[in-house]
């Protein structure tokens, strides 16, 4: 059998960590929507995303909304979460992993017309990994790269 | 503890004798090495010839085999180091102070190549070097938690007094742990959910995910012997004065 000093001292060890855990677990439920790296388009539709300041929208670029409508180097797409749509506008250098059908989160703010005017466009790969062979015999046709 | 065998409580007193350790180790060591580098070759060798390119990423992906390993053993590292400190408060066990002090810089170098091959992945894959969302900030917390413990065991002069500091320190930072994991489902993260540590199939081809397995294995393998060298170093200092230690180093002198 444990000694009772031992006893104790597991004891408050396991009180220790137990505190810990439960003052950490309020802070950062206090602090959520700052540890939320950005805004779906769903928070943008229904208004929850902030007015007037730069923040970041994520999504996923809906595939065949691609367009330059100057043929310069604005490039206008539509994000989505599946439920509902936030049309993008940016002017500048997309990264590499930028593809239809593919997530980003873009940094930036809302114009008058509901239009998310981008500063900067990062690619968020997702968590799959395959060779090309395999992604070519699933159903699904390959994102292709978007044309720069 | 009436539910462990007495086989086991023998053997965990014989490995918490000093001597003994000391002796198990050296004799173990040859054979840690030699799976080290047949693993870590054939991860390699896995990862960086025989896997194939990822459909997404190309080439660029195969930092998976560095970045993600480090990763995990940045978790696991500090999950050993706060398990044993742990044991070393409430038991009094010297080896299980000096365990979790040697764990720590090891720890730490982990948290750093994780962080710095993940900047480095992040550039042509993101499109930026850093971002402060909620997995790469909480893994930074880590390696400042891994920084807080070395820092505070340097401090105080009683080991066995900085002991019992950094074991409070390192069981507090636990709370860390799930929050890292977790801090990719929990909020939004530009850093991607989990591809292997889901209760869901891994969701990477079986051809990359073999050398990333050995790889982590090799990556467990480097810390048992850098941790079981470390712990040496370490007992032989608080030790110095001890009979065992003397009688080793005439044994070996003749």
């Amino acid at each position: 059998m444990m000694k009772p000093a031992r006893k104790q001292r597991l004891m408050l060890i396991g009180l220790m960590v137990l505190g810990a855990s439960v003052a950490t677990g309020f802070a950062l439920k206090s602090f959520n929507e700052n540890l939320t790296y950005f805004f779906s388009t769903t928070d943008v539709m229904d208004g929850k995303a902030p007015k007037d300041t730069l923040f970041r929208l994520g999504g996923m670029v809906i595939k065949g909304s691609v367009e330059r409508p100057n043929d310069g180097m604005m490039v206008r797409f539509k994000l989505t979460d599946f439920s509902k749509e936030v049309t993008v506008e940016y002017t500048g250098i997309l990264p590499d992993l930028f593809r239809e059908g593919q997530g980003i989160v873009a940094n930036g703010k809302l114009d008058s017309h509901g239009v998310f005017i981008a500063e900067e466009v990062l690619a968020k790969h997702d968590e799959n990994y395959m060779p090309p062979e395999v992604k070519d015999s699933l159903k699904n046709q390959p994102a292709a790269p978007v044309t720069k | 503890m009436f539910l462990i065998p007495d086989a086991v409580v023998r053997f965990f007193h014989r490995m918490a004798s000093p001597p003994h350790f000391y002796a198990l180790t050296e004799k173990l060591m040859p054979w840690l090495v030699t799976i080290f580098v047949l693993l870590t070759a054939a991860g390699l060798y896995g990862g960086l010839v025989l896997a194939p390119p990822d459909y997404q990423q190309g080439d660029s992906y195969r930092i998976i085999y560095i970045h993600v390993p480090s990763a995990w053993m940045s978790l696991f590292i500090y999950m050993v180091m706060a398990a044993a400190a742990g044991i070393g408060l409430v038991w009094r066990i010297k080896l299980a102070e000096i365990v979790a002090i040697s764990s720590a810089p090891i720890g730490a170098s982990f948290t750093f190549i994780a962080l710095v091959t993940g900047s480095l992945w992040g550039k042509p894959m993101w499109g930026t070097w850093w971002v402060w969302d909620a997995r790469l900030t909480s893994e930074l917390i880590l390696l400042f938690l891994y920084l807080g413990v070395i820092g505070l065991y340097g401090a105080i002069d009683d080991k066995r007094v900085a002991s019992k500091a950094i074991a409070i320190l390192a069981l507090v930072g636990v709370v860390n742990i799930p929050i890292i994991h977790y801090s990719v489902e929990w909020w939004n993260t530009l850093h991607q959910g989990p591809t292997v540590t889901k209760m869901d199939k891994p969701s990477i081809h079986v051809t990359m995910l073999v050398p990333l397995l050995f790889m982590a294995l090799s990556f467990k393998m480097y810390y048992v012997i850098a941790m079981l060298q470390r712990a040496k170093v370490e007992l032989l200092q608080r030790e110095r004065n001890a009979q065992w230690v003397k009688n080793m180093l005439l044994e070996k002198q003749s």
